[in-house]
């Protein structure tokens, strides 16, 4: 266990202090939880589709995490808002890096959490539509796998002290 | 990544009031100990204390007084007991590794608890890889040793017990006396060794009454400058050094002496024992005014460590639900609070603090943790100023958390 220097820009700041598109959305078409209250990480997006264009109308986000975390979340909202899904998809967790200029190294699993949780909500949208585009892949993507490894682990370590209680979940 | 910070640090211009309670991790020297450590820099005692010239016997008379000082705060006999070294993680590196190497040939078991310093749990950790094996004894919800299995751990191939006088997260006063003579009961041969980082000079504490072998002094702890601590070590006592070179005043720890920062750690203890009394009362006076100001107003807040005469008087250390620590910790600063934080946020392994998790503490509530420490020269209104901007903070954090998906 080491600490590292946090030297957080001011993108980064600006968006912990003013963060956009924060919020449950009541109409929201999906919404996707990433993470988990054991990891300290935890990230909900929720998205209003266009649902005969697949457009994102709007996007908001609830957050339980660093500032990183926050930071990440709200500037990925904005980033998807008025794309349409297979746009958002092809967000990588180093797009949003290059977007918020740069995150400390030890903060890039909220980029990839916040990824996660955005890839999630699109696959829920596509399997309660029940249709996949093409473009979507079968299988799951680094930021999924990372999502989902984050939580196994918080689970297992949290297991092992025999305390834990909440874990990922998605609602459509 | 090398990052400028220049807008993190402008984004606190304008702050109406200012309180420091990051004691844990550093601390500011009051203007009285950098007065008296200034002419040790370059006007008097600059020379090294084991040369044959003035500036040198100067720093070797103000080496031998500061050390006699703290002892006498300790109840130490001989000034040579007090080891001068770089800090307390040095101090407790040196107390681990020299005993368990001066004692490999009695034994390979070394007893510690679970909620030691990081100083103590990784060094003993290393040692594991060369054949010794460490026991830590659990502790119960407020951080206190279980007895009975302490004594079941002590057996003849112990050869090491290591165990705070406070700790140093959740401010627990453990019985260090009745530890002391358990563990030599079951084996009068066992070197022990406490760290008293957060004991000295904030709970009375006495080598004579509680005959340690070895005692870990924190100097930036007791508002001292960083960079000087000191190993207590029992007259007679022998110990294997960790680092070689040439040997000075200080036979346990090479290289020249800081004499400005022994200077200043003996005038930090000097102040901290002048009205020790008053002093302690009034740490505790301030540590329950924000305890309870903060579990009284802020829903869904766990204190963690004891309450009353066996909490430290100057821990302050509360769990806030859905808040995640690292993002408090900011968002105070950004009020001009200035605190650390349990959280696994700063550290990759996603584990949160090992003392919070040994108490019971879930993960959720281990990653909402505050740790604040007050001081003697803390004030009302800091307290009254810190109570207001908490709730403050916290409602902004939760208002992010908002339902978390829940519908």
């Amino acid at each position: 266990m080491s600490r590292s220097p946090l030297p957080y820009n001011p993108k980064i700041l600006e968006l912990f202090r003013n963060p956009k598109n924060l919020g449950k959305m009541e109409d929201a078409t999906v919404s996707a939880v990433a993470g988990n209250p054991a990891c300290g990480d935890m990230i909900t997006f929720y998205l209003k589709i266009d649902e005969e264009k697949d457009v994102i109308e709007r996007a908001s986000f609830e957050s339980y995490g660093c500032a990183a975390n926050i930071a990440t979340s709200s500037i990925l909202t904005e980033m998807i808002k008025g794309k349409s899904l297979k746009e958002a998809w092809q967000i990588s967790w180093k797009t949003i890096v290059k977007e918020i200029g740069g995150l400390p190294s030890v903060k890039f699993h909220c980029g990839i959490l916040a990824v996660g949780a955005l890839r999630r909500a699109i696959r829920l949208y596509y399997k309660k539509k029940g249709k996949k585009p093409e473009w979507l892949p079968e299988e799951q993507t680094f930021e999924e796998r990372q999502a989902l490894e984050e939580e196994e682990l918080a689970k297992m370590l949290a297991k092992k002290m025999g305390e834990f209680e909440g874990e990922g979940k998605s609602d459509v | 990544m090398v990052e400028s910070v220049e807008e993190l640090i402008r984004a606190h211009e304008g702050l109406e009031k200012e309180v420091y309670l990051d004691i844990e991790n550093s601390s500011p020297v009051p203007e009285e100990v950098v007065e008296a450590m200034l002419p040790y820099f370059n006007r008097k005692a600059y020379g090294n204390p084991t040369l044959t010239h003035k500036p040198g016997w100067e720093a070797y008379e103000v080496i031998i007084n500061s050390a006699k000082k703290i002892a006498s705060f300790l109840g130490a006999e001989n000034p040579e007991e007090i080891n001068f070294m770089p800090g307390e993680t040095e101090a407790n590196n040196l107390a681990i590794v020299g005993s368990a190497l001066k004692r490999r040939k009695e034994g390979n078991k070394i007893v510690i608890s679970e909620i030691e310093p990081l100083s103590i749990i990784h060094v003993c950790e290393m040692l594991e890889k060369y054949g010794f094996k460490t026991v830590k004894v659990p502790v119960g919800k407020e951080g206190f040793v279980k007895i009975e299995e302490l004594k079941e751990k002590v057996d003849k191939d112990t050869i090491l017990a290591s165990f705070s006088a406070v700790n140093n997260e959740i401010g627990t006063i453990q019985p260090i006396k009745e530890i002391l003579e358990i563990v030599r009961d079951k084996n009068p041969e066992v070197v022990f060794h406490t760290d008293l980082s957060d004991a000295y000079g904030r709970i009375p504490f006495n080598v004579k009454d509680v005959p340690v072998d070895l005692a870990t002094l924190s100097s930036y702890k007791i508002l001292g400058p960083r960079g000087v601590g000191s190993l207590y070590v029992r007259e007679g006592f022998r110990l294997q050094r960790i680092i070689e070179g040439q040997i000075g005043t200080q036979r346990l720890w090479p290289g020249v002496e800081n004499t400005p920062a022994i200077v200043g750690f003996a005038k930090a203890s000097e102040l901290a024992f002048q009205n020790f009394e008053q002093n302690v009362s009034h740490m505790k006076r301030l540590r329950d005014k924000l305890i309870e100001g903060i579990l009284g107003n802020v829903e869904e807040t766990i204190l963690n460590g004891p309450a009353g005469e066996k909490r430290s008087p100057d821990n302050v250390n509360i769990s806030f639900l859905k808040c995640e620590g690292e993002a408090l910790t900011i968002e105070l600063s950004l009020n001009g609070v200035y605190v650390s934080s349990g959280s696994a946020c700063t550290r990759r392994a996603l584990q949160p603090s090992h003392v919070l998790i040994a108490i019971g503490r879930k993960f959720e509530e281990a990653h909402g943790s505050i740790l604040m420490k007050v001081t003697r020269y803390h004030t009302e209104e800091d307290i009254n100023y810190v109570l207001k901007v908490i709730p403050k903070a916290v409602a902004r954090l939760r208002k992010i958390y908002g339902s978390m998906g829940e519908s």
